[in-house]
């Protein structure tokens, strides 16, 4: 019994999807630790994408349960959840690994987009607003100091009135995971956070992905194929292969598992210590 | 039963006429993505340029078949050509200067280039209804009316099989052309990727502008048809015309040249079906309808290949 | 000796490119200008040609020499000199601190107009141009409604005339058959329209950009082919006569007892009403563009923009796509209701006639040359088309020609519109910079 199996934020149960008469991924289990940082691995192709797209919502799984459990106790099964309402009411924001922002909208702005939903309320629904009534003034300027608070855990706050679109690659993929915090998430699923990034960002990178788990207890799933930051930094580790488990544990259980090994060399299990040997690793 | 047959011949003769046209919707929409709104306008001045040549050549009923047969193809082939230049000339001025330019920049030269055309012809050829008097008559009747002579007679007159089969001589032709010569292969892969096209070789703009000559030659075949079918042309014949073979373009799936065709096949039996048996008012109803009822259930068309955004 | 081979080669270059411009127009018009079909009079229906070869000599010629000047100054040469036109515009479209300026500008210039021409030209020679005036800003009003749908929330719209009908004639069968006034009938008209954009937009809004386009264009068609056949409710292609006029608080613009004039002891002229009728758009239009100005700062109106962006973004963020939609072809339509019953109201006849395909694309253009997303684009783009297509009024038949040709020349002159920089919604910074047109999307959807 692993930390993760008690309490787990979110459990993936027997999740299966089908594409046709190609099965991306297979009958997978795992559960993401509240508070940890999970690392979804595997090489390219493994499915992993596609059980992100599950968990949030932008496929509907073939089979399989997909349950999240919030902290208030509440239960949300995501698998009948429309996209938008994964965000806005289980609490489940990601990024995409080809960066989605609004180019032509301030950074500012972005964060500002990614509260709508408690701004929408506090405006009545626009009509209060739009007359001025209510508390809209008030959560309006809370929003923009939330904003400014995740510009300055990211570093962007010196850019706030730039157009996202005119950000370097690495400030574009910190803004993401800013966006996705904004909505107040109790799950943040990271799709390649650090892909493309300099090693020096890379390090930021962990340190904001730290940061956001140890001040917020946002629990944080990633997909990742860095190396260096999923040992680094991940509590636990899922490893798929063809859209099967291959592995899960530890970072440091999984570094030894001889089937992640195999997966990675792309051979068969039982070949995998004459290839080491061969490739001198041991 | 008979009235079901006819209303068939006439569906299938106004379906063709529509597909001709839908091919250049679909053949453009497929390599630049957009819609060619003056396509229908195209349409119509192909049909102008068919009747003047007509009269020019003094083409009457009474011309000697063999005569009249050489010089209606004299007729398509000039037609083609000069609308041809027509499609070129609106491709180079409207919508080269914008490629890469933002989604509606050429929507709106397109409609502006749809106005220009339009009242262009309005202009220069007046705009009254231009009457032609019927070149090819005579028909097979198919049925007698029933011994008493009580029954619907069924008519297949030389028109409708003329249309029909230049139709499918074309359709074969461009076919042909799309699927196994080298231009059509330079336009199928800037279909699918103009900038690697570009990278390979493939001179972009100028199969863009074939595409667009091709299109074009075909809107003059149907414009000639719509002619000698009809026997009447005015400036404003293109919106509808156009829009209706978009609808047919959109129907069989955009992008394809047998959906195009298939799409207007259906478009010319729904609006002649809905004529025949319900109103003829609110044919264009029926084909609107059937627009927004295929785009929201079947966005990809019935030959298309579905759409899927990648997240 | 270089010098001279290199003129001659641009020379020869010219002549070359030249001589085809010249084929290409011959081509074009040997036969669509060189002959003219006509119907004979008198003789049944025969058609005969009326030749007119000069025109076509000239038409060639023109473009020849056109071509080799451009040629030989512009194009081919390695040196070029800009275009002189570009010099007079701001680079990037019209800064901040200008469009403050134009803005208030025009905004003043709009409220004393009618008085300014009242005293200039009196009541008999200013009523044509207050009647223009009222007529471009009805077109401003349509604009700024369509605006939220295209510019801000980036659903292209090609029947948006569909909801101008809407109000149109929900004001003109209201008080035909129920006789409510104006004042009644105006909001009952906003809200029609907008119903009838939900209606229409909650199947078609998952739709992509120009399948959207084309499904709306129709549903244009079909609501003006129905109000032209349901001939017993909507009195078909002679459309609706005798639509009341609006009152001022009650009171009439006629002439005697009780009337506006009387009521403030002037000397009935019957400008009075022309001039009430063009506050009336003005405001009506002010508060289009004042509800737009308060939504953009509000989360909806930056969903809408956000939606334009990347609409899948939108939904990871939890924002409901759909609503999110359905508010902004709703509000859009809703405008264009109230434009409607403005329309009506001041015809005092209607017929499908008026809601043509025509219009939804002059109303599109407006906002696309105004540059998209942009208020003061639209009364810019507004003037330019209405205001120059009516002082053509001479030129009526080559008008809609130039006018098709002025869209094509604007649209590859700025493909981004006349004003083309989008104003943050928020700012920390006081003087945050407007956001270059180049990076904002247009919408997918």
């Amino acid at each position: 019994m692993s930390t993760w199996d008690n309490n787990p934020v979110l459990k993936v149960e027997h999740l299966t999807m089908r594409f046709g008469g190609l099965t991306a991924v297979g009958d997978l289990s795992f559960n993401v630790g509240r508070g940890d940082i999970t690392a979804l691995i595997g090489p390219n192709g493994a499915g992993k994408t596609t059980v992100f797209n599950c968990i949030t919502g932008f496929y509907k799984p073939t089979e399989g349960r997909l349950v999240m459990n919030r902290s208030s106790g509440d239960k949300h099964l995501l698998e009948r959840m429309a996209d938008f309402k994964i965000t806005a009411d289980a609490k489940v924001a990601r990024t995409f690994q080809n960066i989605r922002l609004f180019g032509g909208m301030t950074i500012l702005e972005n964060l500002m987009v990614a509260q709508h939903n408690p701004l929408m309320v506090a405006s009545n629904w626009t009509i209060g607003g739009l007359l001025g009534l209510g508390g809209y003034k008030k959560s309006n300027v809370e929003a923009i100091e939330t904003a400014k608070y995740w510009l300055e855990r990211t570093d962007l706050i010196d850019r706030a009135d730039v157009p996202a679109a005119d950000l370097c690659y690495g400030d574009q993929r910190r803004l993401e995971i800013a966006r996705a915090m904004c909505t107040g998430p109790e799950l943040l699923c990271l799709d390649e956070p650090a892909a493309g990034l300099n090693p020096k960002e890379s390090l930021e990178l962990n340190t904001l992905l730290q940061f956001i788990r140890k001040e917020h207890g946002t629990s944080v799933l990633l997909i990742e194929h860095d190396m260096s930051v999923v040992m680094e930094i991940s509590d636990h580790v899922v490893v798929l292969d063809y859209g099967v488990k291959i592995s899960d544990g530890t970072p440091e259980f999984v570094k030894n598992d001889p089937h992640v090994i195999a997966a990675y060399l792309g051979v068969e299990d039982d070949e995998v210590e004459q290839v080491e040997e061969e490739v001198g690793i041991v | 039963m008979d009235y079901f047959l006819q209303q068939l011949i006439n569906g299938v003769t106004l379906g063709s006429i529509y597909g001709l046209i839908a091919i250049g919707y679909t053949m453009v929409y497929g390599i630049i993505g957009m819609i060619n709104f003056a396509h229908g306008d195209i349409f119509m001045v192909g049909s102008f340029i068919s009747l003047i040549l007509i009269v020019a050549l003094g083409i009457t009923a009474a011309t000697p078949v063999l005569l009249l047969i050489l010089a209606l193809a004299l007729v398509l082939v000039v037609a083609m050509a000069l609308t041809a230049v027509w499609g070129w000339t609106v491709e180079r001025v409207a919508y080269r200067p914008l490629r890469g330019s933002f989604r509606l920049a050429p929507l709106i030269t397109a409609i502006g280039a749809s106005i220009a055309l339009q009242n262009f012809v309005q202009v220069s050829q007046g705009a009254k209804n231009k009457p032609l008097q019927p070149l090819i008559s005579g028909d097979f009747q198919l049925t007698d009316g029933g011994a008493d002579g009580s029954g619907f007679i069924v008519n297949l007159s030389y028109m409708q099989i003329l249309i029909v089969v230049t139709t499918v001589v074309l359709m074969a032709g461009f076919t042909y052309i799309i699927n196994k010569t080298s231009l059509g292969r330079s336009q199928r892969a800037c279909e699918q990727d103009r900038k690697m096209a570009a990278l390979l070789g493939v001179n972009v703009d100028r199969t863009i502008s074939l595409t667009f000559v091709m299109g074009a030659s075909l809107a003059a075949v149907a414009g000639l048809m719509f002619l000698l079918y009809y026997g009447v042309v005015d400036f404003y014949i293109g919106f509808l015309a156009g829009v209706k073979a978009f609808t047919a373009a959109v129907l069989g799936g955009i992008g394809s040249l047998p959906g195009a065709m298939l799409g207007g096949l259906l478009i010319g039996l729904i609006e002649t079906f809905w004529s025949g048996y319900f109103s003829v008012e609110y044919k264009d109803v029926a084909a609107f309808s059937i627009l927004a009822i295929v785009l929201i259930f079947m966005p990809e068309g019935l030959l298309g290949q579905p759409e899927v955004e990648k997240v | 000796m270089m010098q001279a081979r290199q003129r001659d080669s641009l020379f020869v270059a010219s002549v070359k490119d030249s001589l085809g411009g010249a084929l290409v127009a011959f081509a074009l018009a040997c036969v669509m200008v060189g002959l003219k079909v006509d119907v004979a009079s008198g003789r049944g229906a025969e058609l005969f040609l009326e030749h007119r070869w000069l025109a076509v000599a000239i038409a060639v010629a023109l473009v020849f020499v056109v071509r080799l000047g451009m040629n030989m100054f512009f194009w081919k040469r390695e040196d070029a000199p800009s275009l002189g036109l570009s010099g007079f515009l701001p680079k990037g479209g019209l800064g901040d601190g200008s469009t403050n300026l134009l803005k208030y500008g025009m905004l003043v210039l709009a409220v004393a107009l009618p008085f300014a021409l009242m005293y200039y030209l009196g009541s008999r020679g200013s009523r044509q141009y207050i009647d223009l005036a009222i007529l471009v800003l009805t077109y401003v009003m349509l604009g700024w409604g369509l605006n939220i749908v295209v510019g801000l929330a980036g659903l292209l719209d090609l029947g948006y005339v569909a909801f101008y009908a809407v109000g149109a004639y929900s004001y003109a069968l209201l008080a035909h058959y129920f006789g409510f006034s104006f004042w009644i009938c105006l909001p009952l008209a906003g809200i029609l329209a907008a119903f009838w954009g939900i209606i229409l937009g909650f199947p078609v809004l998952r739709l992509r950009g120009d399948y959207l386009a084309i499904v709306t264009l129709a549903f244009g068609e079909i609501i003006r082919v129905v109000l032209l056949n349901w001939y017993e409710f909507t009195g078909g292609p002679d459309g609706l006569s005798g639509i009341p006029r609006p009152s001022f608080f009650g009171l009439e613009f006629t002439r005697g007892e009780g009337g506006f004039a009387d009521f403030f002891g002037l000397k009935y002229n019957s400008i009075h009403r022309i001039i009430f009728l063009y506050y009336l758009i003005f405001i009506m239009a002010m508060f289009t563009n004042f509800v737009t100005m308060r939504l953009r700062r509000m989360p909806i109106g930056r969903a809408w923009e956000a939606l334009r962006e990347d609409e899948i973004a939108c939904r990871a963020l939890g924002i409901n796509t759909t609503n999110t939609k359905l508010t902004a072809f709703a509000l859009g339509a809703m405008f264009g209701g109230f434009a409607g019953s403005f329309f009506a109201t001041r015809q005092g006849f209607i017929s499908p006639e008026s809601f043509t395909f025509l219009e939804s694309a002059i109303i599109l253009a407006i906002v696309v040359l105004g540059g998209l997303g942009s208020q003061v684009g639209v009364v810019i783009a507004s003037i330019v088309m209405i205001g120059g297509f009516e002082m053509f009024r001479e030129f009526e038949e080559y008008r809609m020609l130039v006018f098709g040709i002025i869209m094509v020349v604007i649209m590859v002159w700025k493909p981004r519109g006349l004003v083309s920089s989008r104003t943050p919604s928020v700012a920390l910074s006081k003087n945050a910079k407007g956001i270059s047109a180049d990076l904002v999307q247009e919408g997918h959807g």
